[in-house]
Parts: structure tokens; C-alpha cells; sequence
């Protein structure tokens, strides 16, 4: 699970849909694994634009990153090309191969295997 | 504005069109078909410049080639004198130049003694460089369509009738071999219509002219063959229709698409080849991890196409976790048909109210009779329902949203499914013995198009037709699957490809 994808993913019950505690979902015994991929400068910025960035933050402190600006980059900073690399390596690069992702609202645990998370319910929460 | 002719592939006729269209559109280029029937390769068309010309059927799986056009006409005497029109001033240009000149006789056969003396009736073009079979500057070709044996005259006329792309069966090649060998190929779908002559044609209908322009992607077939591919499954979407579809939907580089019916990845896989980043889900993790075969991220390092996979996460369409805003710009999906496993999902108790219901066929008439309330076993058109529905929320404007769905021959047609936030770009059909599919393709519009009195209707009429859903749980295509346009006991091989089309390609 890449740090890209928790910030496009919020708690699966319907109920925890609209409440601001559900999103971004926690990570819990995370284990991390580093993986170098080709840069796409297009795709960063493309996917800059719809990263909500609060959560963005709270992801990544959490990891153990402490270096993410407290604004998101935009207009000129966009065509910085160290930002958007070490974006491109928080984002993309970095995945959590075990662990779990946790609903601040529900406190529903996500299980992540081998990179994998799984979001199917058990039946009390569909 | 210049005119050029795209050489097709004689075979998935009705996703051609479709496939060049959306090629315009991911290069915001106008393209303007003066020509096109299903019954021909051969289409003409206007574009700006060669450039563009080059890049649109250079990402095409449905194209062989685009050429220049540098005449036309029914017989020789008619080309020749088009071509002295069109291009004279041109020709001091090539004197020079490498070349190599082709003949593409469709439906026709020209032995190389014909082919050198077609060819030599073009000396006065003057060209007086070295011919060349590879490495060549300048490639002309002279292109002739002819009838097949069974004198079906192939329309010259643009037909926008959406006729069916017909897989060859042996069905109606009860004629002699050297026919049917012949007329592989041939509009099989017009035969009933037309009169047959006693003798086979003598001269081709059509002829042109053309200077190639660029070729297309067709190799990638090759590349991504299943055969040839790591992890696969039984309902694995075919390299060539997984490309086309990942073209209609417009898959190009800095863009993420999403499947939400990963299964193996095939589509996610084709996405990647065009240079989007690959998201998937599936309701079965079993799928996105494999037997021991490494699961759907070993196909991406097959491809050498890692870094544009993204994630696969397990999760089923109606309990997504995605956020729901416009994240994505492009959905593809071959949703389960619930013919051979039956369809599943998470039993959603009653979502009554909730969740937007909708419409097989965006009509109000149809409801009442169609719909089918949110339980288990989950209907069809109901889940064609939700997908529209997620992609509604999740397509950034202009994302686009590819969906095959079966449809059965004859008897029954499912309604197309529609969307106030969605228009319906392309509809592209694929028959098989018992059954077809279709690839329906839409267009998230802008906010500021979406007419508020349909989205308000629409939300009411999808409220109303949940609370008085009827209790028919029935799968209305799997019904027919096993009711209607089956005359004997099921077999698993129905749902699979009659066979592979053997089309001349
Ligand atoms: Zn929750």
C-alpha cells in the first residue's frame, strides 16, 4: 500500500463515509519497504492536485517523515524538480508492506499483507 | 485540413471508429471521416497534418497504417488521372528518395507478375530513386478492394449504421473451400441480402493511392499475449481488446485509472502500455496476490511497467473505500456476469435511501419491471447501476468510463445503462455464437453541463424505485442465459469466444 493510495482511501463503512475522523485512515505497525521507480514529473503533479494535503501530513508523520512542507506546492513550486522527487519518493516509492490501517471514527482495523490492504467488511458493518 | 486513408484491420469492425475518435480526442485533434463503412479496411478521413495523423494511428490496436491519399478511383484510368490532380507538384520532392511501392488487394489476389505491372503504370510519378524493401525513405501503396466471391459489393458510400462485428464462424462457408478461403474476411453479416453472381469478380470496386504516414501499435498485441503472459486467469480480457479498451477510455501518460474488477490486471496492464498509473480492486485478494505466480504486480514487471502500478487493494464496488471525490481519470472494467460463478457481494441490509438506485435504461417506463432492490444475489443492471453511479463521483471531468457488459442475441437486449453526469461516447459490439457483449463508453461532463432537473428526477426516480423495489432477485441476463438463447444443457464453453476471428487482417 502506497502512501499515495491512503490518501485516496477513507474508512469502507457507509456510516463513517461524511465524519472527518474517518479519513485519513491510520496506520498501525506499519512496516515500510523502499522501492526505486522511474520518475514521472506529469503524474506527481497531476496527482498533487488531488491530494488533500492535511492528511497527507498526518500520513506521513506518522511513517516518520518530518521534511513535508505545511503547504501544499503550487503555481511555480510546481515545476521544482528535487520537490517533486522527493514527493515522487514519499508518494509512490515508499509502500507499507505489513500492518494495519485503522478508522478514527469506527476504529475498524484494515489488515495490509504483503502490500495488499483488505477493505471487505465483515457482515455488522455492511 | 489534409485527407488521408486509414488502413483497419478487417475484424472488431464495430470498436474501429470508436477507437480512432477517442485517438482525436486524447490529442485534442478534430478528425473528420468522410468514409468509413464496417464492410471496408479502407477509410478516409480529414486531418490537420501529418503529425497528427501519426500520432492518432500510431497508438491505434485497430489500424494497420495511415497514408497520404494521393488519388482515388473506381478503375485505373480514374486513380491515375486523381493522382496527376492531386499531387503532380509533388512528385519533384520523392525524385530521389528510397521507396518501396506495395499492392494491398482486400479480398483480391495479385501475383507478383500483376503486382510489378500495377505498380509500373505509376512510372510517370518519375520516382528515380533506389526501391528498396526495408530501410526505405517513402513507402506508396496502391490499394484495391475488391468483392468477395460471394459478389457482395462493399458499400462506398459513409455508413453510420452501427452493424455488428461478426468472429468468423464456419457457419455459411458450406460453399467451396477457395470461397470460403477467400472470403475470410468478408461482411458475412450482409450475405443473406445480396444476390450471388456465377462467376467470381474480375476487377476491384475501389482503388487508391496512398504515401505512408506512420503505423500503428498493432505489435503490442503480440507483446502482451496472454499466452505468453505470467499471471492469467480463464476470464482474463484478450490483449487486443484490453488495449482498445484502454485506448477508448483515453489511458495516456500522468493519468491514474482505476479497475474495480481487477481480476489478473489485464486492463490495468493495457493502461500502463499507454502510460497511466494502474489502480485496482477486487473482491477476491486471491486474484491480486496469484498461486505462487506473484499475483498481478509480477505481469507490471514483466512488461518492465512497475512503476505504473500503483496499488491493488481487496474490496467490493459497493463498499468502496475510495474518497469519494474526483480522484480518477479513467475507469475500466469487465464487471463479473454472474452467468457461471453468480455475482456477489457484500449483502448490503438496506440501504434504503442511501445509496442512489437506478434505471437499466435511464427511462422512467422501464423501472418498475427492471429493478432490483440491493440484496443478495446482486443483480445485474443494478450493478451496471452502481458503476455508474461510482464513476459519476470518482471520473474527473472529462474521465472517461469504459464497461463491457454482456448482451444477449435476438430475443432480449439489456438497455444501456445511463447517467445525468455521464454521455454515452461510444457503443461497440461483440458477437459470439449464443451471446454478445458490448463496450459502452462514457464521458464524465462538466459539472456546469449536467442539466440539475435530470439529476434531480433521477435521484427521485432511483429513491422512489428502491422503495417500492419488487422482490425479483433475478438476474435477468443470467435468466436468459439459462432460459432463453441456450437450446441446450450449459456448458462452460459458451461463454468463451466461438473462436478466434481468422480475418484477413
Ligand atoms: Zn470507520
Amino acid at each position: 500500500m502506497k502512501v499515495l493510495t491512503v490518501n485516496f482511501l477513507t474508512c469502507a463503512v457507509k456510516t463513517c463515509k461524511t465524519s472527518p475522523e474517518a479519513f485519513p485512515l491510520h496506520f498501525r505497525d506499519a512496516e515500510l519497504a523502499q522501492q526505486d521507480l522511474e520518475f514521472n514529473p506529469e503524474f506527481i503533479k497531476n496527482m498533487l492536485l488531488r491530494l488533500d494535503w492535511n492528511a497527507f501530513r498526518v500520513t506521513t508523520s506518522e511513517l516518520g517523515f518530518s521534511t513535508i512542507p505545511a503547504e501544499k506546492p503550487e503555481g511555480d513550486a510546481l515545476n521544482d524538480e528535487t520537490l517533486l522527487r522527493d514527493l515522487h519518493k514519499v508518494l509512490l516509492e515508499t509502500q507499507v508492506m505489513e500492518g494495519k490501517l485503522v478508522c478514527g471514527h469506527c476504529a475498524h482495523e484494515y489488515a495490509i499483507k504483503e502490500g495488499i490492504a483488505n477493505f471487505l467488511l465483515p457482515n455488522h458493518l455492511v | 485540413m489534409k485527407e488521408y486513408l486509414i488502413r483497419f484491420v478487417q475484424q472488431h469492425e464495430t470498436f474501429r471508429r470508436a477507437e480512432i475518435e477517442a485517438l482525436a480526442a486524447l490529442f485534442e485533434a478534430q478528425i473528420e471521416i468522410l468514409e468509413y463503412s464496417d464492410d471496408t479496411p479502407f477509410c478516409l478521413v480529414r486531418i490537420q497534418d501529418d503529425a497528427t495523423a501519426r500520432a492518432i494511428v500510431g497508438r491505434s490496436i485497430l489500424t494497420k497504417a495511415v497514408y497520404e491519399l494521393w488519388g482515388r478511383g473506381l478503375t485505373y484510368e480514374e486513380l491515375h488521372e486523381d493522382v496527376r490532380r492531386r499531387t503532380s507538384e509533388k512528385w519533384a520532392q520523392y525524385r530521389n528518395c528510397s521507396f518501396r511501392f506495395d499492392v494491398d488487394a482486400y479480398q483480391g489476389k495479385r501475383n507478383q507478375k500483376e503486382q510489378r505491372k500495377l505498380i509500373e503504370g505509376f512510372s510517370y510519378l518519375g520516382f528515380s530513386g533506389r526501391i528498396q524493401m526495408s530501410k526505405f525513405e517513402e513507402n506508396w501503396c496502391i490499394f484495391e478492394e475488391w468483392d468477395n466471391v460471394f459478389g457482395i459489393a462493399v458499400s462506398s458510400s459513409p455508413s453510420l449504421s452501427p452493424s455488428v462485428s461478426t468472429p468468423s464462424t464456419p457457419s455459411g462457408a458450406n460453399t467451396s473451400s477457395a470461397a470460403a478461403a477467400a472470403a475470410s474476411g468478408g461482411a458475412v453479416s450482409n450475405i443473406k441480402n445480396k444476390p450471388r453472381p456465377e462467376q467470381p469478380p474480375t476487377h476491384p470496386n475501389r482503388l487508391f493511392l496512398g504515401r505512408l504516414i506512420g503505423g500503428s501499435d498493432r505489435e503490442a498485441i503480440v507483446r502482451y499475449d496472454l499466452k505468453k503472459r505470467k499471471y492469467i486467469s480463464t476470464t482474463s480480457m484478450d490483449a487486443e481488446l484490453a488495449l482498445v479498451t484502454a485506448n477508448l477510455a483515453l489511458a495516456a501518460p500522468g493519468k491514474l485509472f482505476f479497475d474495480p474488477f481487477v481480476g489478473t490486471g489485464s486492463f490495468s496492464v493495457a493502461c500502463s502500455h499507454f502510460g497511466a498509473h494502474a489502480l485496482g480492486s477486487d473482491i477476491d485478494g486471491r486474484s491480486i496476490r496469484g498461486k505462487g505466480e506473484g499475483g498481478i504486480v509480477s505481469n507490471f514487471h514483466q512488461y518492465g511497467l512497475v512503476h505504473r502500478f500503483c496499488d491493488s487493494f481487496v474490496s467490493d464496488l459497493t463498499n468502496t473505500p475510495l474518497r469519494p471525490t474526483q480522484l480518477l481519470d479513467g475507469i475500466i472494467c469487465d464487471p463479473p456476469y454472474g452467468v457461471r460463478e453468480g455475482l456477489k457481494v457484500l449483502g448490503s441490509r438496506d440501504g434504503k435511501g442511501k445509496e442512489v438506485i437506478y434505471l437499466a435504461d435511464g427511462t422512467a417506463a422501464h423501472l418498475s419491471s427492471s429493478y432490483i432492490p440491493p440484496k443478495r444475489p446482486y443483480s445485474f443492471e443494478r450493478m451496471q447501476a452502481d458503476i455508474l453511479a461510482f464513476a459519476a463521483t470518482m471520473l474527473v471531468t472529462n474521465g472517461r468510463l469504459s464497461m463491457w457488459m454482456p448482451t444477449a442475441n435476438e430475443d432480449f437486449e439489456l438497455g444501456v445503462p445511463l447517467h445525468p453526469c455521464l454521455e454515452l461516447v461510444s457503443t461497440c459490439i461483440q458477437v459470439f455464437n449464443k451471446w454478445s457483449r458490448r463496450l459502452l463508453t462514457y464521458r464524465r461532463i462538466p459539472d456546469s453541463a449536467v442539466n440539475p432537473t435530470a439529476l434531480t428526477n433521477y435521484q427521485r426516480d432511483m429513491s422512489t424505485l428502491e422503495a417500492h423495489a419488487s422482490a425479483n432477485d433475478l438476474n435477468m441476463f443470467r435468466r436468459k442465459y439459462f432460459e432463453g438463447f441456450r437450446p441446450t444443457t450449459p456448458s462452460t464453453g459458451a461463454l468463451t469466444p466461438a473462436s478466434e476471428s481468422d480475418t484477413t487482417t
